[in-house]
């Protein structure tokens, strides 16, 4: 019973700083503290008119967006192979692969300004932050991929191959639609960790900033903080939706593949 | 030679395996390589010196702000990891043992939605939570416990720490709710059968067997933390400055990219000779046994 209490304080330390999101993005006063003012959305319509912030939400959507993909379909070769294959030095590849995981974000970013810049003299450019959020959006990817390639039983897919089909089509016809929802909530997480990662896009990003480059620059300017606030709001709202959908299929994917849900994205 | 590759089995998991081999290693290998090769270069301003130099650790190991910066961080990453991993513990422990099997996804998720919104909005709430006008600070004072607000909480190592193991709870809960899952529950009935306190079957039972986890989660948090200079930035004022924000200022305000390379490195040493020996330590209960 008090192990139940300490879990529940516990989530509601988790939470806190989100509770305080929509509190003050709806306040009416420009400072970020209590007591509250009084009720109002005008920094709401205040995000519909700033155009520098439009461009830096557009930039991140197209970012996420290529990340997702390309994340999800490195995450699938890697989940395929490690689950449905033995190969030499699978511990050690496997492993070298889910690195980025674990290694801290500022030295993935510093050494891939050194080789873009320094080395191969390309300028930064929204393909130079592609490259390092697909390098650290994979590994979340095979995690959830993993679940759903796990227990697939891989002689379905040979009785495809012994009744004609080719390997490729045997993947399509048989794995590809039981793999679909973990695909999905893979590249449904590898979005929402590619819009909200800030320490190497601050690093690698070019002329147009990225949004949370873009609010980076806004929360030295407190007149802005409220709208950073409503912004905040509209953005954790976002999240919770495409993780719920994430969730759900990733939930429906592995009830496909007959595995027992033990939770987790990890 | 494609013949062979796909005729075998071992054959057909490399090829399956190598688009994201060859990724991580042109865009993670690579370049860390790269940054180690520059370390031992100079620059200045903008013109790069390519003679082989140790200049950048002489300057690490001469000027006292780096030692301090780098002792300051891993007294950061450790109070953090040792904080995160104490408050996760129960709380993996609760989900794993007291809920109801179809509820624990529910948990889990629960757990981690916080941790993929917003992380920088996240930081700069706890400024206002931590501050002098803060919810803390009007709180007490409103129920009469403080006279004046506290100042302790709020731009210095303290309010990183908060801060930090607030950011990397979830990181800690998962592994060791993994570990505690695979514990086989008829262990603890056996060993309660046989006389034990429920308190003695938890040290001498749960407790070794979920060591793997919380290896883990120790290491999953410790090695990210020493490379985040987003907090310390806001929440840590003039004396809560890390390692991470001079490597940052190096690289984007100073142009002393070499030298930025170096601190990454000795950064990176430190950590890894300290999770090694921490690994090293554990080892005895990371055995499978039997």
């Amino acid at each position: 019973m008090s192990l139940r209490i300490y879990a529940i304080a516990y989530l509601i330390f988790l939470y806190a700083p989100i509770v305080l999101l929509p509190i003050f993005a709806f306040n009416d006063a420009t400072i970020i503290a209590f007591p509250l003012a009084g009720f109002t959305t005008k920094w709401f319509d205040a995000l519909m008119t700033g155009n520098a912030l439009h461009a830096a939400v557009k930039n991140s959507l197209m970012i996420a967006a290529t990340t997702a993909v390309l994340a999800t379909l490195l995450g699938i070769c890697a989940a395929r192979a490690g689950a449905m294959y033995k190969f030499p030095m699978k511990a050690g590849i496997m492993g070298f692969i889910m690195l980025p995981l674990v290694l801290p974000e500022i030295i993935v970013a510093v050494s891939l300004l050194v080789v873009v810049v320094q080395i191969l003299n390309l300028g930064l450019s929204n393909w130079t932050i592609i490259a390092a959020h697909v390098l650290i959006c994979t590994p979340f990817s095979i995690a959830i991929l993993n679940g759903a390639f796990q227990n697939l039983d891989p002689s379905m897919e040979e009785a495809a191959m012994d009744l004609g089909e080719s390997r490729f089509s045997a993947f399509r016809l048989v794995t590809l639609p039981l793999v679909m929802p973990g695909i999905i909530s893979s590249m449904l997480i590898a979005f929402t960790i590619s819009l909200d990662e800030f320490i190497i896009a601050f690093f690698l990003s070019g002329a147009s900033p990225t949004m949370p480059v873009y609010i980076w620059g806004l929360l030295r300017f407190p007149a802005s903080l409220p709208v950073v606030m409503a912004l905040g709001t509209i953005l954790v709202a976002l999240s919770i939706v495409l993780l719920t959908i994430a969730e759900v299929l990733r939930r429906r994917g592995l009830a496909r593949a007959g595995v027992q849900d033990k939770g987790g994205f990890l | 030679m494609w013949r062979k590759m796909t005729s075998t089995e071992g054959g057909r998991g490399l090829l399956m395996v190598s688009p994201p081999f060859f990724y991580a290693l042109a865009l993670l290998a690579m370049p860390l390589g790269a940054i180690f090769m520059f370390s031992f270069w100079t620059q200045d301003f903008v013109t790069l010196d390519t003679t082989f130099t140790l200049n950048n650790y002489r300057e690490i190991l001469e000027k006292p702000i780096y030692g301090a910066l780098l002792k300051r961080s891993l007294y950061v990453s450790g109070c953090v990891t040792a904080v995160t991993v104490l408050l996760a513990f129960p709380v993996a422990y609760f989900v794993s043992f007291h809920v109801r099997p179809e509820r624990k996804s529910l948990w889990l998720f629960l757990i981690t939605i916080p941790f993929w919104t917003s992380y920088l909005i996240r930081v700069f709430l706890w400024k206002v939570i931590l501050g002098y006008n803060g919810v803390v600070n009007t709180g007490l004072l409103n129920i009469g416990l403080i006279d004046e607000p506290l100042t302790f909480i709020l731009y210095n190592v303290n309010a990183v720490i908060i801060t930090l193991a607030h950011a990397f709870a979830p990181f800690a809960i998962l592994p060791i709710f993994v570990a505690l899952e695979k514990i086989d529950r008829s262990l603890l009935e056996a060993a309660q059968d046989l006389g034990e306190s429920k308190f003695m079957t938890f040290i001498r039972i749960t407790l070794p067997l979920s060591m793997p986890g919380l290896v883990a989660a120790v290491l999953i948090v410790f090695i990210p933390t020493i490379g985040d200079y987003v907090t310390p930035e806001l929440m840590g004022g003039a004396g809560g400055k890390l390692i991470a924000n001079m490597i940052q200022t190096q690289f984007l305000a100073l142009n002393n990219a070499p030298l930025g390379a170096a601190l990454a490195i000795v950064a990176m040493l430190c950590v890894t000779a300290i999770s090694l020996g921490f690994v090293l330590l554990n080892r005895r209960w990371l055995r499978g046994r039997g």
